[in-house]
């Protein structure tokens, strides 16, 4: 490590300490008039009552403040439930809009200068310390020292980095108010492209598309010379850049819907839901658009294109939950567990979910079109049944906050219902497979260990076998480690594609069948 | 004879050693066969581990559960019993392995799939501490323990354990001296070109190469371990780590106990390796030899050798044995097309045929470069007919079948060059090289030979052939 590297790591570090620290500070103050900004005019008169006790009062801290919101607000509804009065109790969350609203702090004074010193610093100290990455070294396979990696290897620090995450997200998706800190400071930024302020999923998706940005140029250092990992990171980048994050926050600005256009149903589960539906019905010619591109996507696009490439046309080059698997996550992908239990366990969950996601989904279109005549509350506690355990706590918690302890497809290996489906088409009817060459394997295990999916690569490369699974997202790495040149990710014809009984080249005494 | 012998179904096949010739034989005879009771002995580990990629567990790329190819429940699934012990002796008269803590076990069948062990050639000094060559586990572990906080390496012998050795040192950021004694590495399989490609690539890895450097002996610190080399030119390189890789033989030695004052019959015949025939037959009936350790009588196909120690051929003898272990009609040992394949540091080799370090009267070879000195492609012909013979291949990858047809077939050179796109096996928007080589062949032979074009839907859908 060079001093340019060392102080980059310094940076980063730094700056992720202040990003830890920053929705901790500052204090809150409520008045009357932002409540009835914030609240929904049928709540108004009651939750302007309800929080008069905090009007005026001076908090601390983000706790002080939630916690006597949190008190008030239970009060009113406790009691309501008590007298069975349902049709008064308040469902919605407004703790998160008015702490936001509420807060005084210095962040929302000057809220460049937090960005600067948190998220800034911590992408600066990123790419200090990656540009410098294997310089002077020849192209070639970096994993030097994986597993004596403390980060990589489930070290202490890997055990840190995950929990971190794990509890990032578990804020993020249930307990936002106590970032308002942290969302504050994007504000102007949303402002700027959306014309609205950020919400916690602005940042989210701005930190999610600056670790993409870092973390690819990480890819493009370490897989120098590999023409197909650095296309297929500028393909990822591309994506999450353009059509995750800047054209969705442009369409709001037109007035239009958030959309983005690259994500497939089912891994965008709410598709069908009926605010989507209504939401694109009611925008005009590009409303329809989408709603029938979206459709194209699900009938047409996923068959069609993995037919001809695999379904890594999908997961390992546009889709963003691969995206940040492939750069963030690279540095994780030889955790995946490769044992001949887990890809059972695998294919009962994945397919699970797809089930899952296909009857609710089917459900909420019957619903629709009966004009929600039947089902009605069932189906909303299907949503949100969906919504908490597969859309929040698997994709998210799970999925991500995982890295560092199962590898970076932890979600797209065991939960993602756009995968399997896709997996089904490689599976069946593709003309994408992994070639293995001849007799060449020497059974090292490069392959498998490096296999974000978790497939046991080694186990058909060994038998001269030709690896078709569905699982695989065409990622490639397994041909770029193998020293001995065995494996070529290829589309070609289907003929010869799977070889159920394949014979090892180079033994003219006998022909044995694997 | 004791027992029931080969085509017997009720018998006991024990295997010592469970590299990879000797589970394959077992794995396969389990697969034909689900009666016979079947043992794999070895001292080295417990189960099974890819011996190829000692390497990288050293480099932090992988740990030795990552190596093993089977999951530890595979062995009892398939009814194939492990035991982790070492073989003392045998006593062949009684079908009786005597092990080191003299406990014992009868066999009916016995597959010897010994392996190798490190060559050394009596240099002084070569005892000490620090010094060690590369073949097992418990090598890897001394290597673990001799290379902690050392200032400089040694490795003496250019050949494929001697720069994996290299590039394990460097891995760690320990300054290496590698003592090569030819003129080019492995000069003694490669042509003068491929030799130093491999040269240039070893000094850009910042590797001390000497070449044409022999050791003359290994230097005592005073407290028996190693302080400095000498060569032979008598240069004093101080280091603290000595790599001995100058081969490997058959590990044969404890055969060697109490064999000789037996009767004839029971006298396994030995050479550098255990004798064999084609049918991996030793002397001593029910006792068959495969893998590194078996030596050929005579050799299996006019390019081989007696002694074959690679993975593959390795692979190839235990199959065969195996088939012939279950199954009336035994055939011998017959390797098709040779090949093999290694990497350099970061770049690839893979070679099918026969390709000579010096070429011969009759032959001839076409021979292109990249630009970059980092990728070459050697094509070996006969002159007479223009017959493909072999290939040399660096930094490319290429595909196995066709170069097995191309060379069982005997395809000619032009044929093969005109369609070398439908033998390349680089990953897919690697800069293809089959236009340079064309080029270059037509520049040579005075041709105008033309690529096949594709059709720009066949780009797209990336369609092979
Ligand atoms: C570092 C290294 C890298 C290599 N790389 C390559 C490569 O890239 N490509 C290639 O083709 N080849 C390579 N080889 C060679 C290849 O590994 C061998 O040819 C192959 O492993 C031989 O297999 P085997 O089954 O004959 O014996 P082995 O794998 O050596 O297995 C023999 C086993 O028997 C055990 N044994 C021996 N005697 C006794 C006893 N008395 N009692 C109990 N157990 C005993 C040994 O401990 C050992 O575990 C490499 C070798 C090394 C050392
Ligand atoms: S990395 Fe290559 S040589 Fe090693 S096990 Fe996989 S396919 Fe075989």
């Amino acid at each position: 490590m060079n001093i340019i590297q060392r102080i980059g790591l310094i940076l980063f570090v730094l700056g992720l300490a202040i990003f830890s620290v920053l929705p901790f500070i500052g204090s809150y103050q409520l008045e009357q008039e932002m409540v009835e900004n914030e609240v929904k005019d049928i709540h108004m008169d009651a939750m302007v009552e309800v929080l008069r006790p905090m009007y005026g009062q001076y908090y601390e801290s983000n706790f002080a403040f939630i916690s006597d919101f949190n008190k008030n607000f239970d009060n009113y509804n406790e009691e309501l439930k008590a007298k069975e009065d349902w049709d008064n109790v308040i469902w919605d969350d407004y703790t998160y809009p008015l702490t936001k609203a509420a807060s005084t702090g210095p962040v929302s004074q000057n809220p460049y200068f937090y960005l600067a010193i948190t998220v800034c610093l911590g992408v600066l100290g990123g790419l200090m310390y990656i540009f410098p990455l294997h310089r002077n070294k020849p192209e070639g396979i970096k994993n030097d020292g994986i597993y004596f990696s403390s980060m990589k290897a489930r070290g202490l620090l890997g055990i840190i980095t995950g929990t971190w995450l794990i509890v990032f997200y578990i804020i993020l998706y249930w307990f936002p108010a106590y970032l308002t800190n942290l969302i504050l400071m994007v504000d102007p930024l949303s402002i700027a492209l959306s014309g609205n302020p950020a919400s916690q999923w602005f940042l989210y998706g701005f930190i999610y598309t600056l670790a993409i940005v870092v973390m690819g140029i990480r890819m493009f250092r370490k897989y120098k010379g590999n023409a197909y990992q650095t296309i297929r990171t500028a393909s990822v980048m591309f994506f999450q850049l353009a059509f995750a994050f800047l054209l969705p926050e442009i369409l709001v600005l037109l007035n239009m819907p958030w959309h983005d256009f690259k994500n497939i149903w089912p891994l965008d589960y709410s598709f069908f839901y009926d605010y989507r539906i209504d939401g694109m019905l009611n925008s005009g010619a590009l409303g329809m658009f989408m709603l029938v591109w979206g459709i194209i996507l699900i009938v047409l696009g996923v068959p069609i294109f993995t037919y001809f490439y695999g379904k890594r046309w999908y997961c390992s080059w546009v889709c963003g939950c691969g995206g940040l698997a492939e750069t963030l996550g690279d540095p994780y992908r030889q955790l995946s567990d490769k044992s001949l239990k887990s890809w059972q366990i695998e294919r009962y969950m994945i397919h699970g979910v797809l089930v899952f996601a296909v009857l609710m989904t089917a459900m909420t279109i019957a619903n629709y079109f009966s004009g929600f005549a039947i089902l009605g509350s069932a189906t909303d506690q299907l949503h949100s049944a969906y919504g908490f355990l597969i859309g929040s706590a698997f994709a998210g918690v799970i999925g991500t906050g995982f890295y560092p302890l199962m590898g970076n497809r932890v979600w797209c290996r065991f939960g993602c219902p756009l995968a399997a489906y896709l997996g089904l088409v490689q599976r069946f009817k593709s003309r994408f497979r992994i070639t293995t060459n001849g007799g060449q394997c020497i059974s090292c295990g490069n392959c498998s260990t490096y296999c974000e999916m978790g497939i046991d690569v080694r186990w058909y490369a060994q038998r001269g076998q030709n690896i078709v699974r569905s699982s695989c997202v065409g990622c490639g790495v397994c041909s770029a480690v193998c020293p001995r040149g065995v494996l070529k990710l290829e589309n070609a014809d289907e003929e010869g594609r799977i070889n159920e009984m394949p014979i090892i080249i180079g033994n003219k005494s006998i022909t044995v069948k694997s | 004879m004791i027992g029931p012998s080969t085509n017997s179904t009720d018998r006991h096949v024990v295997i010592i050693g469970n590299g990879i010739s000797g589970v394959t034989c077992a794995r396969n005879i389990r697969k034909k066969d689900s009666q016979t009771r079947i043992t794999i002995i070895s001292g080295e580990t417990a189960h099974f581990f890819s011996r190829t990629a000692l390497m990288y567990i050293y480099m932090g790329h992988m740990k030795y559960e990552h190596t093993k190819p089977y999951e530890d429940w595979f062995w009892g699934k398939n009814r194939i019993e492990l035991k982790q012990a070492w073989v003392d002796r045998v006593d062949f008269e009684e079908k009786n392995l005597i092990f080191s803590d003299k406990t014992q076990m009868q066999y009916d069948v016995l597959v010897l799939a010994t392996g190798s062990k490190p060559n050394t050639y009596g240099w002084k000094g070569q005892e000490l501490n620090g010094v060690q060559g590369l073949y097992s586990m418990q090598d890897l572990e001394l290597m673990e323990k001799n290379t902690h906080k050392i200032q400089r390496a040694v490795v003496v012998g250019g050949g494929l354990i001697g720069i994996e050795m290299a590039e394990m040192l460097m891995s760690r950021d320990f300054p290496v001296t590698f003592l090569v004694r030819e003129k080019n590495f492995w000069d003694n399989i490669l042509p003068v070109e491929e030799s130093k490609l491999i040269n240039r690539h070893i000094l850009e890895h910042h590797i001390d190469l000497r070449l044409e450097t022999e050791l003359e002996e290994i230097i005592d610190d005073g407290n028996g371990k190693v302080k400095a080399v000498k060569t032979k030119s008598g240069e004093v390189i101080s280091c603290e780590f000595v790599g001995l890789t100058v081969g490997v033989s058959p590990n044969i030695g404890f055969l060697k106990n109490g064999n000789e004052s037996d009767s004839e019959k029971s006298t396994l015949e030995l050479n550098r390796g255990i004798l064999i025939d084609s049918y991996f037959k030793t002397n001593i009936p029910d006792v068959y030899a495969i893998g590194d350790c078996a030596e050929f009588k005579n050799v299996p196909a006019p390019d081989r050798k007696n002694i074959e120690q690679v993975w593959y051929t390795g692979r190839m003898h235990g199959e065969t044995l195996a088939h012939n272990l279950t199954n009336r009609n035994s055939v011998p040992y017959k390797p098709g097309v040779w090949f093999n394949s290694a990497k350099f540091l970061d770049i690839e080799y893979q070679t099918y045929g026969f390709v000579p370090a010096n070429i011969g009267e009759n032959e001839d070879s076409f021979y292109w470069e990249a630009l970059n000195g980092k990728a070459c492609l050697r094509l070996f012909y006969s002159k007479s007919d223009q017959k493909l013979l072999g290939v040399n291949a660096f930094g490319w990858r290429l595909r196995h079948e066709y170069f097995d047809k191309a060379i069982s077939k005997g395809y000619s050179l032009e044929k093969v060059v005109s369609e070398i796109d439908k033998a390349n096996f680089n990953p897919e928007f690697y800069k293809p090289f089959h236009y340079e080589v064309l080029k270059k062949y037509n520049m040579e032979f005075g041709k105008t030979l033309k690529l096949q074009k594709q059709s720009f839907f066949k780009k797209l859908i990336g369609s092979r052939s």
